[in-house]
């Protein structure tokens, strides 16, 4: 099994608006051991000039993760899961992400590459809050381990 | 006084061990929503030729950046972050393991600074190409 290299050109709708939740927060932040008072308490997030708690800085994977859900989704995709490996990944932000933000998330691949059998795909998730405006880019590579590998 | 101010090339910032546990993964698991059973599971990860049950890349990912954040306080923000998985976290059910991160001034200019991170688990590093852009908070 190969990776279509039209994945490249494909335009993928927006995904369902994700609301950041004050909770998903603290359960997130707890979770990789985020113990900074931004990450918990209200109260010092607006001392610090945020709405609200904000985000570690990794959080926005889960947002991520249902652009990456499409990709794999994709019946031509050519993309087999059990074979998939993280290989790199990336947060780029235009401000940070706080509890409250509604994210909608747009998935783009980006490069499909062959390195020694196996395949290398790129795709961005780029999110933008209810206003339209750029808040955070996840770009991730996937790994696909060739039959050999 | 920023934080950010003063700083040196070559400067260790912050510096801490991170001993995980199975606990740990099915936390992170729960949180992340990536329930692969590779994480938390020793049948799953042998049947696919794993040495073990494995972190998560992004839990690694995930801590490893809390130094850097707790250094800059409400100082600065990680306005860019970006990791390169190079070797797994193997996870003994009963051992668990330790995860040492280190983070060097790697370049200063006028927006801010790139703090690099060293991330070492069993004498070996996990983390390539791990670097956090900070911002100065306004």
């Amino acid at each position: 099994m190969t990776v279509n290299p039209d994945l490249v050109e494909r335009a993928f709708p927006p995904v369902a608006p994700y609301l950041v939740g004050r909770e998903k927060v603290r359960e997130f932040a707890r979770a990789v051991f985020a113990t900074a008072p931004l990450h918990h308490d209200p109260e010092a997030a607006r001392a610090a000039g945020f709405a609200d708690v904000v985000a570690p800085p990794t959080f926005p994977i889960v947002i991520a993760e249902a652009t990456l859900q499409q990709l794999l989704a994709e019946p031509d995709a050519g993309i087999d899961f059990s074979r998939v490996v993280h290989g790199d990944q990336r947060f780029t932000y235009s401000r940070p992400v706080v509890a409250g933000d509604e994210l909608t998330a747009t998935l783009r691949v980006t490069s499909i590459k062959s390195l020694g059998g196996n395949s290398m795909v790129t795709s961005e998730s780029s999110m933008v809050d209810a206003r339209g405006e750029h808040v955070v880019t996840s770009v991730s590579t996937l790994v696909i381990r060739g039959e050999d590998a | 006084m920023s934080i950010l101010n003063g700083l040196e090339v070559g400067q260790v910032v912050a510096e801490r061990a991170f001993p995980i546990t199975r606990d740990s993964l099915v936390r992170y698991a729960g949180a992340s929503g990536d329930f692969n059973p590779i994480h938390y599971r020793d049948d799953v990860a042998a049947a696919v030729g794993l040495p073990g049950v494995l972190a998560h890349g992004m839990l690694t990912m995930g801590f490893a950046v809390q130094p850097v954040v707790d250094w800059l306080g409400s100082d600065g923000w990680v306005s860019d972050y970006q990791v390169r998985f190079t070797r797994p976290v193997v996870v003994d059910a009963q051992a668990g393991a330790v995860v040492t991160v280190t983070a060097t001034v790697g370049a200063i200019d006028e927006a801010g600074a790139r703090i690099d991170l060293s991330a070492v688990f069993d004498d070996q590093t996990v983390l390539g190409k791990a670097q956090v852009r900070v911002t100065p908070l306004a």
